[in-house]
């Protein structure tokens, strides 16, 4: 009782508000940049969208969003340590892409696999470019591997555990999941508007 | 080893605490983000958002008697309307937060009540075209209410998640509640219940006017 007792006290510890820069566990920048990404509900969403989608169209689908989301996040994840794209951009992009694979799960949306790689790869790199730029000048390569096997593991396991669904009420409970998503992109985007001081166009109204 | 005691062992007639799943998550859940610093609004994390739409007994009724409806229509409105209803709630949420004026947006959200209690009530069967633009124009007044209301703060997606999952769950609660239509006691139960809202609409549309 009391070894659980230490280990809820630790787990309600580790809690940290996600911050922008990089989550220090402590356990090094493998473990920094996994739980970098496992803290931050902006990155995760996108993903989590994705999987929902390719999860309900089946393994092959699947299988091609899991390997090339996870290489695009990685190269993205560089690319943004490079060019740290700005926070505007972040946010308006998270909302669209929540948007977008919201309302491809809610619809069930049969596509072709060329879609599904082409939109596993804009979803990746997009999101790691952000989330690489959030954690800042702390995220080395060591933190980019422990992010990207976080993506592969977030992927895996939302995708596998979808794909075998058959039931008809648990489906409509992972679209019901989907319109969610896209509902929540549509607020979020509606935040970053609301907040125009920050956007490119505030300065010509 | 008789007569050595194992700390570990409980008396008898005693059972051993679990701490289950469900509790751990409770727990982690309720954990919110340490701030070294006030706030500057209400949009502070998810449960600020999810207590937002339970807050109001005109959007409760609303949208527990849209899943009310749901169920009574049967498939696919059963499914359909929760799978919409958050979306276009949301395109009123979007009309809210970037300032569109909507009039009459305490009207509309009354209005929706009563048309929806009248609807469960005279257990009205449109065809569901016409069910889901109803339900659609009705989720819009809702939805620019509280964009319109949303505070300034830090972290808008948890306060938007929240948001949108308590208003998904009292849809859930209406169908769950809604299920009792397969039984002729739960057909009358439920019109009551119609009634009940529509009452309640004209309560509050007696208010907004």
């Amino acid at each position: 009782m009391r070894r659980t007792a230490v280990c809820a006290a630790a787990l309600l510890l580790a809690v940290s508000p996600a911050g922008a820069h990089l989550v220090s566990t402590g356990m090094g920048p493998v473990y920094d940049g996994m739980s970098h990404f496992l803290l931050s509900p902006p990155s995760l969403a996108p993903l989590l969208g994705l999987a929902l989608w390719t999860g309900l169209r089946g393994p092959d689908h699947g299988r091609w969003a899991l390997f090339t989301a996870t290489g695009a996040w990685s190269c993205g994840s560089v690319l943004g340590l490079a060019l740290a794209p700005p926070g505007v951009a972040a946010s308006l992009s998270t909302a669209a892409m929540c948007l977008i694979l919201g309302i491809l799960a809610a619809a069930d949306f049969e596509a072709p696999i060329v879609l599904t790689v082409v939109l596993a790869a804009l979803i990746g790199l997009l999101d790691g470019a952000m989330s690489a730029a959030a954690a800042g000048t702390a995220a080395g390569l060591a933190a980019i591997v422990g992010s990207s096997a976080a993506v592969f593991a977030l992927m895996a396991l939302t995708a596998s555990s979808i794909v075998p669904l058959r039931l008809l009420w648990l489906r409509i409970a992972v679209r019901v999941t989907g319109s969610w998503l896209a509902a929540l992109g549509l607020l979020l985007m509606g935040w970053a508007i609301r907040a125009r001081a920050h956007l490119p166009w505030a300065a010509f109204r | 080893m008789r007569g050595r005691i194992d700390p570990r062992s409980t008396p008898p007639g005693r059972t051993r605490p679990r701490i289950t799943p469900v509790s751990w998550i409770l727990t982690l859940g309720y954990a919110s983000c340490a701030q070294a610093h006030i706030l500057a609004g209400e949009t502070i994390g998810f449960w600020s958002g999810f207590r937002h739409p339970v807050s109001g007994l005109d959007h409760i009724v609303a949208m527990v008697s849209v899943g009310l409806w749901g169920a009574q229509l049967g498939k696919p409105a059963i499914w359909a309307l929760p799978v919409t209803f958050p979306l276009v709630m949301a395109v009123g949420g979007f009309l809210g937060l970037v300032g569109v004026p909507l009039p009459g947006v305490e009207i509309g959200i009354a209005a929706s009540a009563i048309l929806l209690g009248a609807a469960v009530l005279c257990e009205a069967r449109p065809p569901l075209p016409l069910a889901a633009a109803l339900v659609g124009v009705f989720a819009i007044f809702h939805g620019y209410a509280h964009g319109a209301e949303l505070p300034p703060g830090d972290s808008a997606l948890l306060y938007s998640l929240g948001f949108i999952v308590a208003t998904g769950l009292l849809h859930g609660c209406g169908i769950t509640v809604g299920l009792m239509h397969r039984w002729p006691w739960g057909r009358r139960l439920l019109r009551v219940t119609g009634a009940g809202v529509l009452a309640t609409g004209s309560m509050f549309l007696w208010k907004a006017l």
